[in-house]
């Protein structure tokens, strides 16, 4: 049985460029489909990683309770002198504790290559803001002076972005800025952010004294613990206090199912139409082979091996679809950049990325894709009558 | 087994057609007996129902009503993978337009018969090139079907249908396709093997001239047949 099925099988595969023009549409359409969904996968884990980069355990984010995101939050500047009091939170080095207010503001700039005028953020930050990002690197120039004016910028702002060149003054809303710096957060969220003291952001803004979010580093990722205890037992606080890491998936989250939510159903409904190819190159191929199988049949063959072939064949093209839909998309895709709103309508720079799970994924569906278009022209090879030895 | 003893016995054999609420009747209860070593040429007027008869023979069709006895044995009830069987080990087939697979050298067009038996891959390659090398093309094991003139295909599928050593070979219109000399050549072929290898032959044929390289020739006429002596 298994030398019938192997010979039948190499009889079909070997006789797939008969019907090459077939064949190669049957190829095609299943690479699509792999094409899309991992177009949009790739996406969706591009903006994970991006999001998830900045996620450490060590650092809170406090914000308004019931504020989902850092627009919609207050923090006074009552509550953030009792913040500082807090227990759980590291100290620098001088002994002041790692706790940074900001604020932050959507401006807008050129981009560089639409030419087009999109979100940037800006946010007021305290001295200790770069110590609690992990990764920060100043990658060229210095760190902004207090009240000056001046800003430090964000790397993907600056590549996306017209005018943020070190030392070049740049316009956002009504104000001239300074650009004295440039830093690096490794490809988080905060790339694409530019930089600069809270209290000037306060004044140009007209914000007073309040901010939106306070920002800490605890002494362990442990202790935040003691600090939601005590935040809950102070009632002059009313502030959700998020690990950095269960912030970003939370507001990662969103966008990213909305990236799958849109991609799969396309994705599906795409596999239906390839479904539809497959099946009708499978019945082309297996009309074509009538007389073969049938005379197969009549030399003594069993059904079976037919059907398995049958299946093979579609299996194969399936296959080579995947992996071509694979392939490409990982050459068009992977590490390109792009950029969505992020929460609060700023900019964030993600790269696509061709995960090996998505490339997995892709190549299951489209074989999937394959057996199930292939599995009812296999039968009908299994049924050939043996009296179609005389068709001609 | 000798000459005489009967390789078919066919008793009381119909074979109807319903098209709609017509019924076309090919055979009704036709008796026969087909000698071991037999070579007969069928004939008879297009729709006579010869290649009808020529499938009850192989196990590819089955009667409407009566029996196929082949050496004793009824085929004509054996289950589908029975009768399968029955075809590898006993039924050759020769086709007019072949039936060769293009994809397949003539050598693993040969081979496909083996395939079904316990043939060890030397002892197969030993059987296909004696095939090959019988049927004079020895020469062009590597060629595909589309390398080769009709005659050369119609005796690579000659090959094919004496690899496996059955009792009989069934042609239908085996030189239907092919020109005077080229078919003369493989009714030389098929006469060979019916007189040196025993081969019992059942041909169907329009040709009288390829008709006369049988024992004898059998005229089919509405469901029945009537004997012709050689001229
Ligand atoms: N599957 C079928 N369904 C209905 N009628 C059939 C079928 N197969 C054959 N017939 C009919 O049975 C009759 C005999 O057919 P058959 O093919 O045996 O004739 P034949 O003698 O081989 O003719 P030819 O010389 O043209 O090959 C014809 O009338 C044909 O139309
Ligand atoms: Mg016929």
């Amino acid at each position: 049985m298994f030398k019938q099925t192997t010979a039948v099988t190499l009889l079909n595969l070997r006789s797939i460029p008969q019907r090459w023009g077939m064949s190669l549409a049957t190829v095609l359409s299943i690479a699509l489909v792999v094409g899309v969904l991992l177009g949009f996968m790739a996406m969706a884990s591009g903006f994970r990683a991006t999001l998830d980069g900045a996620g450490s355990d060590d650092v809170v984010i406090m914000l308004r309770g019931g504020a989902m995101t850092e627009m919609n939050s207050t923090v006074s500047r009552d509550e953030v002198r009792l913040l500082e009091a807090a227990p759980g939170i590291a100290a620098s080095a001088g002994g002041d504790p790692l706790i940074s207010s900001e604020l932050y503001v959507v401006a807008d700039g050129l981009r560089r290559a639409s030419q087009t005028r999109a979100n940037i953020a800006l946010r007021g930050i305290s001295p200790s803001g770069p110590q609690l990002r992990a990764q920060f690197a100043l990658v060229d120039g210095r760190m902004f002076e207090p009240g000056a004016g001046e800003l430090v910028v964000g790397q993907s702002v600056q590549r996306e972005f017209d005018g943020f060149g070190l030392g070049e003054t740049v316009r956002l809303g009504n104000n001239n800025w300074t650009v004295v710096g440039v830093f690096s957060t490794g490809g988080s969220v905060f790339d694409s952010e530019v930089w600069t003291d809270l209290g000037v952001v306060q004044n140009l803004y007209q914000r007073g004294s309040g901010v939106q979010t306070v920002r800490a580093r605890l002494t362990s990722p442990e202790a935040i613990t003691p600090l939601r205890d005590y935040v809950a037992n102070e009632p002059r606080l009313n502030l959700e206090v998020l690990s950095e890491r269960d912030y970003f998936a939370r507001s990662a989250g969103g966008t990213t199912n909305l990236i799958m939510v849109l991609g799969w159903p396309l994705a599906i409904a795409m596999a239906i139409g390839a479904l539809a190819g497959a099946w009708n190159a499978m019945y082309a191929s297996v009309d074509a082979r009538t007389r073969e199988l049938a005379t197969l049949r009549a030399i003594g063959f069993g059904g079976f091996p037919a059907f398995i072939a049958a299946l093979a064949e579609s299996f194969v093209l399936a296959l080579v679809g995947g992996l071509a839909g694979v392939a490409a998309t990982w050459l068009l895709f992977d590490g390109i950049t792009a950029s969505t709103l992020g929460s609060g309508f700023t900019q964030i720079v993600f790269s696509f990325a061709v995960t090996p799970d998505a490339a997995l994924q892709g190549v299951v569906l489209a074989v999937i894709v394959g057996l199930l278009g292939g599995f009812v022209p296999a039968l009908r090879a299994a049924r050939i009558p043996l009296l179609a030895v005389h068709a001609s | 087994m000798t000459a005489t003893s009967p390789l078919y016995t066919l008793k009381s054999l119909s074979k109807r057609y319903t098209r709609g609420k017509e019924t076309v009747t090919i055979f009704d209860a036709l008796d026969m007996t087909i000698p071991a070593g037999d070579f007969i040429a069928i004939m008879g007027p297009s729709g006579s129902g010869k290649t009808t008869l020529l499938n009850l023979l192989g196990g590819i069709d089955r009667p409407s009503s009566g029996e196929v006895h082949f050496e004793g044995a009824r085929i004509d009830t054996l289950s589908q993978g029975r009768l399968a069987r029955w075809r590898a080990a006993h039924a050759g087939f020769i086709f007019q337009f072949y039936n060769l697979m293009p994809t397949l050298t003539a050598a693993q067009n040969v081979e496909l018969p083996l395939l079904l038996t316990r043939l060890s891959g030397s002892a197969r390659k030993q059987r296909v090139k004696t095939a090959l090398e019988i049927v004079g093309m020895g020469d062009r094991a590597r060629h595909r079907p589309g390398q080769l003139s009709g005659g050369q295909q119609q005796r690579v599928a000659i090959a094919r249908a004496i690899v496996a050593d059955p009792k009989v070979l069934l042609a239908d219109e085996p030189t239907g396709d092919l020109d005077r000399t080229t078919a003369d050549e493989i009714l030389q072929t098929l006469q060979l093997l019916n007189a040196e290898m025993g081969k019992t032959i059942i041909m169907v044929t329009h040709d009288p001239a390829a008709a006369s390289f049988a024992e004898r020739e059998l005229h089919l006429n509405k469901g029945r047949f009537e004997e012709r002596g050689k001229a």
